[in-house]
């Protein structure tokens, strides 16, 4: 078995992305890096008490964000897919909530999102892909309604068995399942080299039979077109695909990374490859597509949203503490509610 | 003709009819795990329900039980009512992380919008000679998880019910069930509620092994006088062996059969240990905090002032499940009892 790149097949009609679409990108490119480094700014003013960023990854969360049809698909993110949430259209305030530390998961309905709660166990979700990707199946709707499902990890988590349960699992069920993987060059403190056995994440679909295709993570259009294909190939039936894209995380790992521990800046520099926002503008602008007042303007818009969500997380209250209680079961047990009584009672809350 | 209501059935008969009906009720339920298709389950449980139902409604997985549980997350996000099968409670402990991190969470975690009306069947306990693994008592470990509700019948009456009942509830249910009980008969009333209809607010038909039809707590399964034996699972027929002799020496013994490990049914722990002022809690798992320990507390607490000795146990020892030839040293036997029986009785104070 080899590793067969996506069939091009299943996706010849799609039609190339128009102007208007590469400078929606471009908008959203903009948009996700300036909310990203603002909430590492919120976090220093202490806004928000953690983020954790994405800096250098805004074209791969971008370029596969947006080949999601939110009427049909459905996304099984990590703590980092903050750039695949703007590009969804989540509502952002309730996606960064989860950072504020208002309530795990984030404030989003994910039924109406189709972006699943935000969790920390990573790969966790994987496998939640992989069980709604075969629901799809069982549901008995018709060809084009059926959704696929999209779940992004790192190449750090692509080291946890569920990840290795869930490639094989996929595949034997033929699950529509796009495994999106961010290879964005460290875990934590360990680099791929020391984390991923087999030469890549890529590689290892071809263990499974899974086709799968490396993309360059800093060309938003590669991502995007990989993603359509892979989408494509999953709704034609043919079963799960793996896509990894090798970006690099600028930066630290979270806020609370210290990353002059484990590379230098020099490093830094050396390995992060091109700016993928100034590389998708120079094409842009290199193409005739964009000019420098649409530039400036994405700027603008990108700051006024950046400084609305801003409001939006300074004005969220802390949630009631009954929903503590209220929200663990549909069905709450007898002891459960005679602790939230006796809390009500004991608490200043009532 | 009427069918008769009233059928001589193993509660490993009881159950497989009761999955049959809960698939023909609900078409979103599916049934799922290693080996419960075409064999029908180790202990033939899900015998016939892969040929009359469907290869999707009842199907086969690959050998991996954190892919089981965590594919269970997805297809509930997706709407259904999965009913997952771990093959033996020893390999529920790969699981963990999908069903402590992500099933028993997801509810909280999306504020209410992705309910997770998950029945996880887990064969459960020893008394079957079994090879490591096979014998395992997880009660404790689950009832201790916010979010899981635990369950376990001792007989196929209610088996048979309180395994319909956890299908339709809109949380996950674990279902513990006692494996040394599978092959015993005993009446089982399948009079049951209209299709899909929640049993709970109706009566449950009393073949005259039932307290009045309340699914949700626990049962007497023998009125006594003297002294209430709290059991759970395989031993509330030992405690009713136990009963039955100690009645020959004039000790008249209550058997509540908790039914319920989460949420436990502290009414009735109240009401049965009030009259009779003396309990011991039957269990085979570990003693160390085991659910023991949260039975004795819940007596104290509502029977302090009446009670006429502490709360005596009967456990498992503190060591891993033994091997066959040892297991009825381990699992508590009718002399253990008979002793714990003996110190609540000859109880002085000091
Ligand atoms: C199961 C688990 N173990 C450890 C952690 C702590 N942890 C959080 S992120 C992380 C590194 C993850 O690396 P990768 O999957 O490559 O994703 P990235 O953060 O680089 O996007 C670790 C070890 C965790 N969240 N979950």
């Amino acid at each position: 078995m080899t590793t067969k790149p996506v069939l091009g097949a299943v996706d010849e009609d799609a039609a190339p992305l128009t102007h208007e679409q590469l400078r929606e990108l471009y908008s959203l490119m903009a948009s996700v890096r300036h909310l990203d480094t603002a909430a590492v700014a919120w976090q220093r003013q202490g806004i928000i008490p953690g983020y954790a960023p994405q800096l250098g990854q805004e074209a791969a969360q971008v370029g596969s964000g947006y080949a999601v049809d939110r009427t049909r698909d459905f996304v099984f993110p990590t703590y980092r897919e903050m750039g695949v949430a703007r590009a969804m259209g989540l509502d952002m305030v309730g996606y960064m909530s989860t950072h504020k530390a208002t309530w795990h998961g984030g404030m989003y309905n994910p039924l109406e999102s189709r972006f699943a709660p935000i969790q920390a166990v990573v790969a966790g979700s994987v496998l939640h892909a992989v069980g709604w990707a075969h629901g799809q199946t069982l549901s008995g709707k018709p060809d084009g309604e059926r959704g696929v499902a999209m779940t992004y990890f790192g190449d750090g988590a692509s080291s946890q068995g569920d990840v290795h349960e869930a490639m094989n699992f996929a595949a034997v069920m033929k699950a529509p399942v796009v495994f999106f993987i961010q290879n964005n060059g460290w875990a934590i403190s360990v680099p791929t080299e020391r984390q991923v056995a087999g030469g890549s994440v890529a590689a290892r679909a071809a263990g499974y039979g899974i086709p799968s295709l490396q993309v360059d993570g800093n060309d938003v259009v590669a991502v995007y077109e990989a993603t359509r294909s892979a989408f494509a190939h999953c709704r034609a039936g043919n079963g799960p695909v793996v896509i990894e894209a090798m970006t690099y995380r600028r930066g630290p790992h979270s806020t609370a990374d210290d990353p002059g521990r484990y590379r230098t800046l020099e490093e830094e520099r050396l390995s992060a490859g091109e700016d993928p926002l100034e590389r998708f503008k120079q094409r842009l602008l290199d193409d005739g597509i964009a000019d420098d007042a649409f530039f400036a303007l994405a700027q603008q818009r990108a700051q006024e949203e950046e400084e609305a969500i801003r409001g939006g997380i300074e004005a969220l209250a802390p949630r009631p503490g009954a929903e503590m209680f209220s929200l663990v079961f549909q069905e709450p047990t007898p002891t459960l509610q005679s602790q939230a009584t006796a809390w009500r009672k004991e608490s200043e809350h009532v | 003709m009427e069918a008769e209501p009233v059928l001589q059935l193993s509660m490993q008969q009881a159950l497989n009819r009761a999955l049959d009906e809960i698939l023909a009720d609900n078409p979103k339920t599916v049934i799922f795990g290693e080996d419960c298709g075409r064999l029908g389950g180790v202990f033939r449980i899900t015998d016939g329900l892969q040929a009359k139902h469907g290869e999707e409604r009842v199907f086969d997985t690959p050998l991996a039980e954190s892919a089981i549980l965590g594919m269970s997350v997805g297809l509930a996000m997706a709407g259904f009512h999965p009913i997952p099968e771990v093959q033996f409670d020893g390999f529920a402990y790969p699981a963990i992380n999908q069903i402590v991190c992500q099933i028993a969470r997801m509810n909280y975690r999306s504020r209410g919008t992705l309910p997770m009306p998950i029945t996880l069947r887990v064969p459960s306990f020893g008394g079957i000679r079994a090879p490591e693994h096979h014998g395992e008592s997880l009660e404790a470990l689950f009832a201790h998880v916010p979010g899981l509700k635990v369950v376990s019948p001792s007989s196929p009456h209610d088996a048979y019910h309180l395994l319909k009942y956890a299908a339709t509830r809109p949380d996950p249910v674990i279902f513990m069930e006692p494996k040394s009980r599978y092959w015993q008969k005993g009446p089982v009333d399948v009079r049951t509620a209209a299709p899909g209809q929640a049993l709970q607010d109706q009566a449950l038909p009393d073949a005259g092994m039932d307290d009045g039809g309340r699914l949700t707590g626990a049962r007497v399964a023998r009125e006594g006088r003297h002294l209430t034996l709290v059991a759970w699972g395989a031993m509330v027929a030992r405690c009713l062996q136990v009963a039955e002799l100690a009645s020959e020496d004039g000790i008249d013994v209550e058997v509540l059969d908790l039914r319920w490990l989460k949420p436990i049914d502290a009414e009735a722990l109240a009401k049965s240990v009030g009259k009779t002022r003396r309990a011991v809690v039957v269990h085979e798992a570990p003693l160390t905090s085991g659910l023991g320990a949260e039975v004795a507390q819940l007596i104290t607490q509502h029977c302090f002032q009446t009670l006429k000795a502490p709360v005596e146990r009967v456990t498992g020892f503190d060591v891993p499940y033994p091997s066959g030839d040892l297991e009825d040293e381990y699992i508590p036997n009718i002399d253990r009892i008979l002793f714990g029986i003996q110190r609540v009785l000859e109880y002085r104070r000091g």
